[in-house]
């Protein structure tokens, strides 16, 4: 059978059948500053041209040590994960429509769900969504959705999230009568203080994001604030790193009554961070909101004989039946990664995460304190936090991350474009790939760095 | 030939509406509605108090196979919505003239009652469909 769907006679004969002369014709409708420009691509390779220059290309990244987290996070994955993920059954996963061919695939998405609400403590989790900033905007839309009290859309955001979720969310929702509300950070401490939270008092708000750990790397006082969002009648939206709830406080325990949305990027359970993706969001959320979730979700019932099977189920709110009323657009999951992960899952069990997540933490430690041993390095929060932290340089950071560079290390994340009030602001991260002698090789780069005779006379 | 009383008002879109002694009016979805759906697994209620316009969509009827609407047949106010649908959905399967009833308005126009279909023309409309 050929790969390829349809011939060009098989295109003839389907535009005829509606009458359009040609395929440009079907995008008629998209105003003209809307389309991209014709593509400038070079004639096509085979196979054997395109891999020669794939390989050229990846080995022009080399083999650098890595401590930039940002969202995006290393972590040793077992060999098994993806060696039984790609297995032929697992590897074609598509959504399980057909219940009676797809017993295998619905029922590693039940286990990714079981696990999912038992590291978040949440009643329900749904298959997966695309990434972690897409399950925010999604978590946003359900917010509202849910919380018939609020009848405003406003949805607090903290400055502390991650600066590119809280864009996707806005880019997604604000065509859908949802503003965001960016709540200011504590300048000492990196985290959202309970008190920045007073001047909304007695406003229609429908949600309250919180992150934890938060952008900066930095633990939030999540009881508080969840208590003040209920108190509110606002719902309570967690953005929560999965690695770290084998260590921190579940967001379903978060004050008196617990989150009721957890969303995240699920990356960080068994995907490498290959260029960027496909990474996967996660969803889990209380009973009562189940009927606003969007995305799949799998349930365990029992056949005519007893049997126990597997099937989707809450189907009749999505996409394909409800149409232009569903629940959200979305109508599928990521099968193939919430594979890995769940495999990833429960290769470590509980105590091989909660490991990971306390190395990652000591490892984060043990780097704060060796860098800011380094003059004109110094750590610009004060309070706990998980496994990334925020440095300010005496010496502008993209020279000094370009020079790391040159040294085979990338040194972290820039936080100049997106909080300049933090001045020449780091952010780095360990993970618990990282051995003492990578730390060590990171202080002694970035101390003879530091020393450099900077590109500019220095005035004296 | 699913159950039409004749002492009911009905709309097109499978609600009966029963009136009060006290002139609220009492609506649900009709036994064809509730056959047509299958086995409903949940009712999606307002919360009483909500103001709705004739037409609007004021409650979802969701069975294994599907999620519909509920418009309101009359404008009013929301008075009371049928909490026992909340643990036992399959109440709008057994009983949808009587115990599966979903909510009370109150009608802003009294006479609005009357220009519903009658038991008649409601069936005609079921007939039509099949």
């Amino acid at each position: 059978m050929p790969f390829i769907p349809h011939t060009e006679d098989d295109v003839r004969a389907m535009l005829g059948a509606i009458g359009a002369d040609d395929i440009e014709a079907l995008f008629d409708e998209i105003p003209a500053e809307l389309r991209s420009r014709e593509l400038n691509l070079p004639p096509a390779l085979n196979e054997m041209q395109v891999s020669r220059l794939m390989m050229e290309r990846a080995a022009r990244d080399g083999a650098p040590l890595n401590f930039i987290g940002a969202g995006a996070y290393e972590h040793h994955i077992p060999a098994a994960v993806w060696e039984i993920a790609t297995r032929g059954e697992f590897y074609s996963a598509y959504t399980p429509y057909q219940a009676e061919a797809s017993q295998g695939t619905l029922q590693v998405i039940y286990e990714f769900q079981s696990m999912m609400t038992a590291l978040t403590a949440m009643d329900v989790s749904n298959a997966s969504l695309y990434d972690g900033a897409s399950a925010l905007a999604e978590a946003c839309l359900m917010a509202v959705r849910g919380n018939r009290r609020a009848k405003s859309g406003r949805i607090l955001m903290p400055a502390t999230l991650n600066p590119v979720y809280r864009r996707v969310a806005d880019t997604i929702c604000r065509h859908q009568h949802i503003s965001q509300v960016l709540v200011p950070y504590c300048t000492d401490c990196g985290a959202t203080l309970p008190d920045a939270l007073k001047r909304y008092e007695g406003e229609d708000i429908a949600a309250v994001v919180v992150s934890q750990p938060n952008f900066f790397g930095m633990l939030e006082d999540v009881d508080a604030i969840t208590d003040w969002a209920h108190a509110q009648g606002a719902l309570v939206i967690a953005v929560v790193n999965p690695v770290s709830l084998a260590l921190l406080k579940p967001p379903g325990k978060w004050g008196e009554r617990g989150a009721d949305i957890v969303c995240g990027e699920g990356q960080p359970l068994g995907a490498p961070l290959s260029s960027g993706g496909p990474y996967f969001g996660f969803m889990c959320c209380t009973q009562g909101l189940v009927r606003q979730m969007p995305g799949r979700i799998v349930g365990r019932t029992v056949d005519l004989d007893g049997n126990p099977g597997y099937t989707l189920t809450l189907q009749p709110r999505e996409q394909h039946i409800r149409r232009s009323k569903a629940t959200s657009n979305i109508c599928t999951n990521q099968g193939l990664v919430v594979t890995a992960a769940t495999v990833h899952m429960a290769l470590l069990g509980p105590e091989g995460l909660e490991r990971v997540a306390a190395a990652s933490h000591a490892n984060a430690r043990a780097l704060v304190a060796r860098l800011t041993a380094i003059d004109g390095v110094e750590a610009v929060f004060r309070g706990p936090y998980f496994h990334e932290a925020v440095l300010r340089l005496q010496r502008p950071v993209a020279d000094v991350l370009e020079r790391l560079a040159e040294r085979g290390l990338f040194g972290g994340y820039a936080l100049t474009r997106d909080y300049p009030e933090l001045g020449e602001a780091l952010l780095v991260c360990a993970t618990e790939t990282k051995t003492d002698d990578d730390l060590e090789r990171y202080a002694g780069a970035l101390t003879e760095v530091m020393q450099e005779r900077s590109p500019a006379p220095a005035t004296v | 030939m699913s159950d039409i009383p004749g002492d009911l008002r009905y709309t097109k879109s499978h609600e009966w509406v029963r009136q009060e002694n006290d002139g609220t009016l009492t609506v649900g979805i009709t036994d064809h509605a509730q056959e047509s759906l299958g086995d409903l697994v949940f009712i999606e209620l307002p919360d009483a108090g909500r103001a709705v316009e004739v037409g609007e969509e004021c409650a979802v009827v969701e069975s294994v196979k599907a999620a519909s609407d509920l418009y309101s047949p009359v404008s009013g106010e929301v008075v009371a919505v049928n909490e026992a649908l909340s643990d036992s959905p399959e109440l709008g399967n057994q009983s949808p003239y009587e115990d599966g009833w979903i909510l009370r308005i109150r009608p802003a126009d009294s006479a609005a009652f009357e220009n519903l279909l009658d038991a008649d023309a409601y069936r005609e409309v079921v007939e039509a469909e099949s």
